[in-house]
């Protein structure tokens, strides 16, 4: 059921895209964070078709542990916006442009 | 019939991650982005890659994404406006995203020409079962790698708790 290299390579590139237009343009915190975590799945599904094409398990090897640190990623990230949600009310990214607590 | 299998389930992994980008509530892009994830696992099964697409479901559209709806209900964020900030910066993202996939497409089908990968056939799988594969890949060649991402999840995790515990906070003000 495998499709031509160039079609999986379109799609890894529009999805990367999407996400890129999410995070430029929503102001939401949690949602951004969703545009990375599309980002890096598209980035993957790439290095998936590349591994399928090449006949390497490498490429495959390497999605999972992109997955670990996405994974990882995603917890302090969300522990960080927990804190931040915490100290103020707003949700506006724009907002967020001191450091200090 | 490859060719509809995949444009079916890459037009609803696009119009799912698309709509993610424009409803208004966290809740409904969360679970449109578990859409495009499970759009993307079954893509993995084509690609002959069916432990990833397993550890997506598990990892990504199990673990992760529940912990983002954990979030979400913790903080109760209201509904924002997509284009909130300002129309002019959401015409000149999209413009330059536009930029960007012409670049990353142009980019990926000449590296694959370039590195004198086929379009079409793929070349026979070689690595046997995927399984044994990976594992024998993650415990032989990438061995060191695979130890130092479990110190990785540990600084996580502590990070995390630190976080969420207010512990730095506390310590910054002693």
């Amino acid at each position: 059921m495998v499709a031509s290299l160039d079609y999986y390579l379109i799609l890894s590139a529009i999805l990367f895209t999407l996400g890129v237009i999410g995070f430029l343009v929503r102001r939401n915190p949690l949602v951004m964070f969703m545009c990375i975590e599309l980002m890096v799945n598209a980035a993957s599904l790439a290095f998936v078709a590349f591994a399928r094409y090449l006949s390497l398990i490498e490429g495959q090897v390497l999605v999972f542990f992109f997955m670990v640190i996405a994974a990882a990623e995603v917890v302090v990230g969300l522990a960080i916006i927990v804190t931040i949600f915490r100290s103020r009310t707003s949700i506006n990214v724009d907002e967020l442009n001191t450091l200090r607590g | 019939m490859e060719v509809a299998f995949f444009a079916a389930i890459g037009l609803i992994a696009i119009l799912s991650s698309a709509t993610m980008i424009v409803v208004r509530k966290p809740v409904h892009s969360a679970l449109l982005l578990v859409v495009t994830l499970f759009c993307v696992a079954v893509l993995y099964l084509s690609l002959a890659g069916e432990f990833l697409a397993a550890v997506q479901v598990f990892v990504y559209a199990g673990a992760v994404m529940v912990l983002f709806l954990f979030v979400i209900t913790l903080l109760n964020p209201s509904g924002e406006d997509p284009l909130a900030g300002s129309r002019r910066i959401a015409i000149v993202a999209v413009v330059a995203a536009g930029a960007l996939l012409a670049v990353v497409v142009a980019g990926l089908t000449a590296g694959a020409v370039a590195l004198g990968i086929p379009n079409y056939p793929p070349p026979p799988i070689t690595w046997g079962d995927n399984i044994q594969a990976i594992g024998r890949s993650l415990f032989t060649d990438y061995l060191f790698l695979f130890e130092a991402t479990s110190l990785l999840l540990l600084i996580a995790l502590v990070g995390a708790s630190a976080l969420a515990k207010g512990q730095l906070g506390r310590m910054g003000r002693r």
